[in-house]
């Protein structure tokens, strides 16, 4: 009774997110989550740490192209291509997160960009990914060996599964000591090193773990889709998932799953038809708008509303 | 063909060519960028834009103006620069005490909203703007052809950035930048209406930008992404050279181009990433950049 | 026991289908364009294409056993991931019915990956990889205009013989450019030419000129640009650029008509070229053309011409089939054959191809030209046969 008490809030989204598909279409929801996560995973970075990376969309695709092509050729189970993608991400933070951490601010933004433009075209040139083709009809498998992810509704509870697992983590680290030390390089570097942090250590392991989370994140999107492809790569994904952690708040626990929700859903009401142009046009315009504005985001200002109101 | 040596000179010299062109643009890209980030501390994402915005408008005034590409080229930085002024003044100067986080994010934004605008007017395909007549044809150099308006565009580039890098080092004007640069403050109290200083100078960086636009037209088709591609190699030679030195923006431009072209000669594979990977070893031997300072 | 087990099985499944392959689904007959509305290919299909299945419905009369027939369309960017989620969500939300537009060969066969699983008529109108009727056949594809062998064999073929015998190939880095370059290379060296080089050029490239350097200093006499659209508008400018059309051939191997128009006539006159479809070949063609374009502005090109062909035979398929069920149209499809200003001799093979005449022309000089839509002059006749590839025996479905 204790635990439902303290954890009522959580308990009603959990619920929520269990009926949902049966009346919103369930491959919508796990696009939402699949970056709900890889935002999640961001904000460990720019909320947690304060460093913008603008180059996350680097493992999201290493996770997906791994995943895929696993899946395509090595017959594996859904859960051990997942795991390898979220490994080969994990790695690939670390080599670029000791390249990145020795440099600030700007001058980080900028490397981690360039480094993922790096990997762009390498993916592009690559012959295991496919070009410009992308990998396409990459089987979802049989979770475990028995269970079918081909229907969208048993595929929707396991990207709910891999995205409570990782948001879980995330979580965790936040809370725990880790979390204390990054907060504190956030707030006041030198004091840190002053306190005898060894800082780019921590900001290195933050950064693979952030890593790891986005190839997770990338990796279950590879199968919802069945397809990975260079978008995923492009600088423009790596815009993207910053929009997302500013529209719903950095630094919060909620924000980038709701930012997640938000661009997601413009970008669906807006994708087709008529409108298409003008979806850059739009994200433009909220970035500009959260900048000058509303840099606490959704989530930032619902709990500021809350903590004056309540 | 003739080789010497296995290397065939016509092939290697055209691509030493395109690879100056290139350095060119990045070249003037960078220095732009070297010029703002050295007062205002930022780095203006929406450089690439403005370079687009530059092509569109040279193409939009030769379609429905009537105005000619030696026009263009004067006219088209000074529109340019102004529309930089109006982003400075009324976007990026509420924000300035901010982390110069916000101010890259905003000016990111800006460029969406940019690229979003032209590709929502004029399509995503790119528009031809041709050679103006006065620059067509090809002069024969012996041992390879040159088409003239790229040799116009190196020449050109090159006395714009050593004409900045000689106003700004060797000038009066110059010397408040710098001053402007070490300690606003300080020169405020000298009575230098610093903030205007500022506002001149992101249109100056800005205008650069217009001007490699203008440039660009006849030779890249204009297109609302042709910046942001090249946007994101210019970070990184920013990285490799350091935003220490107006020269070091050219030096590093240029050269980066030279190594791209050179690159296209031996291993065509790699000429999309040498330049990223440039900045590796770079970050790894000295990694405030060639010409940077420790920060 | 198993023997009763089986039959019983075969039996509930037929009459699944039985119940499936009554009327059409949800009362309409809902067909979805998908196509780059804004890119690189934006000339070629795009905002046509929808324009052209619209034309194809209005001539068909709008409705179809009394139901009426819905477009919806959607801009792919040449992104197959952009476009295979837009036919899942057609297919899974939007209950489409036939897909027809179809450009990049990349994207087409992400969405046929999505469309034959739903068991869906892909009508592909712009496409060109043969990968759609060899390996990733299917018996729901229809693939319509023209394919990369054709072209091959209509253009390179006859250039071979006439005595040009090092090629070199300026290719788009995708699907389409590789199936391309594989198979004109093939007909090059069974022709007793070779390849000296080739570079693979990003799709959308603006700036040519390292590339036709490469080129330039191969040695070439013939260098196909195996590409389309924008791309190959591009690229013959950078040759002129350079010189190079003044030492070597300039190929053509996929040229819309759009193309032509957007060049100076003194690029591309006298280039030989094999096309599906143009406007200005006989008094049928033209009289079609007329319509389209006062109804869209713009000439038709070869696949804004083969979608409304295609889209016209598919919706004479419901009627006869008297439902929308793809198994049963796409049978009927394939028994009845087309035959309108497009497909001429024609037949829809039960691989999916869609073997009809092609043309080899010559792009006309300015002062051949009688009007603007007036640029190719008719050389030969190719018969459909002669150019397709064979049927794969493992892409047969008459016999599945």
């Amino acid at each position: 009774m204790e635990f439902i008490k303290s954890n009522k809030f959580n308990i009603i989204l959990i619920a929520l997110a269990l009926v949902i598909p049966f009346g919103v279409y369930p491959v919508f929801l796990m696009k939402v989550l699949c970056f709900g996560l890889f935002a999640a995973a961001f904000n460990l970075m720019l909320g947690f740490v304060g460093m913008l990376s603008f180059g996350h969309a680097a493992f999201l695709a290493t996770g997906g192209y791994v995943t895929g092509y696993l899946m395509s050729n090595a017959d594996l189970t859904p859960e051990l291509g997942i795991l390898c993608g979220t490994l080969a991400s994990a790695v690939l933070g670390y080599l670029f997160g000791s390249l990145s951490v020795k440099r600030e601010g700007i001058y980080f933004a900028m490397v981690t960009l360039a480094l993922s433009q790096l990997l762009f075209f390498f993916f592009l040139q690559a012959p295991f990914t496919e070009g410009e083709n992308g990998l396409q009809g990459i089987p979802r498998g049989k979770l475990f060996g028995f269970i079918d992810l081909n229907n969208n509704l048993s595929m929707y509870y396991f990207v709910l599964a891999v995205f409570l697992l990782g948001f879980w983590l995330i979580y965790r680290s936040v809370h725990s000591p880790f979390g204390q030390v990054l907060k504190a390089i956030r707030e006041n570097e030198p004091r840190a090193i002053s306190l005898g942090y060894s800082v780019r250590q921590y900001k290195l392991m933050a950064f693979v773990l952030s890593a790891a989370l986005s190839g997770l994140a990338g990796s279950t999107k590879a199968l919802v889709f069945q397809l990975e492809s260079l978008t995923d790569a492009h600088w423009q994904m790596s815009g993207e998932v910053v929009l997302m952690t500013l529209v719903g708040g950095m630094g919060t626990i909620f924000g980038p799953l709701v930012g997640a929700a938000v661009v997601v859903g413009i970008e669906n009401f807006f994708s087709g038809g008529e409108l298409g142009t003008y979806i850059h046009i739009i994200m433009g315009l909220i970035f500009i708008i959260c900048v000058l504005a509303f840099r606490n985001g959704i989530v930032g200002e619902f709990n500021k509303f809350v903590k004056n109101n309540f | 063909m003739d080789t010497i040596l296995g290397i065939n000179p016509v092939a290697l010299f055209g691509q030493l060519l395109v690879g100056l062109i290139n350095g060119s643009f990045y070249a003037l890209l960078s220095l732009g960028l070297a010029i703002i980030f050295g007062l205002l501390r930022i780095i203006n994402f929406a450089q690439g834009a403005l370079y687009m915005i530059g092509a569109f408008l040279a193409w939009l005034g030769l379609e429905y103006w009537g105005l000619s590409y030696g026009w263009a080229l004067l006219i088209v930085p000074l529109v340019v620069g102004l529309f930089g002024i109006l982003i400075e003044r009324f976007l990026i100067r509420p924000i300035a005490h901010e982390d110069h986080l916000y101010s890259l994010l905003l000016t990111f934004g800006v460029a969406l909203v940019l690229q979003g605008v032209f590709s929502h007017v004029f399509g995503s395909s790119g528009k031809p703007y041709s050679i103006p007549e006065f620059l067509q044809g090809v002069a024969n150099l012996g041992f390879m052809y040159l088409p003239i308006y790229r040799g116009w565009i190196i020449v050109v580039s090159l006395l714009v950035c050593f004409g900045t890098w000689w106003a700004i080092e060797k000038t009066k004007l110059g010397a408040y930048l710098r001053a402007g640069t070490e300690n606003a403050r300080l020169l405020q109290a000298f009575g230098i209406n610093v903030p205007l200083m500022v506002t001149l100078t992101f249109g100056f960086g800005v205008a650069l930008a217009g001007l490699a636009g203008v440039l660009a037209a006849p030779i890249y088709s204009v297109s609302p992404d042709m910046g942001a591609n090249l946007l994101i190699v210019v970070f990184a030679i920013v990285v490799i050279g350091g935003m220490g030195s107006i020269g070091g923006a050219i030096i590093t431009g240029i050269s980066m181009g030279v190594i791209e072209g050179l690159t296209k000669y031996f291993y065509p594979e790699a000429s999309n990433t040498i330049i990223f990977m440039v900045m590796v070893v770079v970050l790894l031997i000295k990694p405030a950049g060639l010409f940077g300072k420790e920060v | 026991m198993n023997k009763l087990v089986l039959a019983t099985a075969v039996a509930l499944g037929l009459a699944l289908t039985q119940v499936q392959a009554e009327g059409i689904s949800d009362d309409k007959v809902k067909i979805g364009v998908l196509a780059d509305m804004g890119g690189t290919y934006a000339d070629v299909c795009g905002k046509g294409c929808v324009a052209a299945v619209e034309m194809a419905i209005a001539d068909f009369g709008g409705k179809v056993l009394d139901k009426p027939i819905e477009v919806v369309s959607a801009d792919d960017q040449n992104k197959p991931d952009v476009g295979s989620a837009v036919v899942r969500e057609w297919l899974d939300k939007d209950k489409v019915d036939a897909i027809g537009g179809i450009v990049a060969s990349s994207v087409g066969l992400a969405a046929a990956k999505v469309a034959n699983e739903a068991k869906k008529p892909l009508l592909i109108s712009t496409a060109g990889s043969p990968a759609f009727t060899t390996k990733q056949c299917s018996p729901y594809n229809a693939h319509w205009a023209y394919d990369v062998v054709a072209l091959a064999n209509g253009t390179v073929k006859p250039l071979v013989a006439a005595g040009k015998k090092k090629w070199f190939f300026i290719t788009a880095d995708y699907e389409f450019g590789h199936a391309l370059e594989k198979v004109s290379a093939g007909v090059i060296e069974k022709n007793g030419g070779e390849v000296v080089g080739s570079v693979k050029v990003p799709l959308g490239t603006t700036d040519y000129s390292s590339y036709i350097l490469q080129a330039q200093s191969s040695g070439a006499d013939a260098v196909a640009l195996a590409n389309a659209g924008k791309d190959f508008v591009n690229s013959l400018k950078g040759a002129s650029e350079f010189g190079l059309n003044k030492q070597a051939t300039m190929v053509g191997l996929l040229v819309f008509s759009s193309d032509v128009q957007a060049l100076d006539p003194a690029l591309i006159a006298d280039m030989r070229l094999t096309t599906g479809f143009f406007s200005e070949m006989d008094d049928k063609t033209k009289e079609w053309s007329q319509r389209f374009k006062e109804k869209f502005g713009k000439t038709p090109t070869m696949g804004q011409a083969g979608a409304y062909s295609a889209t016209l035979h598919y919706l004479n398929a419901v009627k006869e089939a008297g439902t929308d069920d793809g198994d049963a149209v796409m049978a009927k499809m394939k028994a009845t054959k087309p035959d309108d200003f497009f497909a001429r001799n024609a037949e829809l093979r039960a691989d999916g191809r869609m073997v009809h005449d092609m043309y080899q022309v010559r792009v006309k000089k300015a002062d051949e030209r009688a009007n603007d839509d007036d640029i190719f002059a008719l050389e030969q006749t190719l018969a459909g046969n002669e150019v397709y590839l064979p049927m794969d025996a493992a892409c047969d479905f008459s016999k599945k």
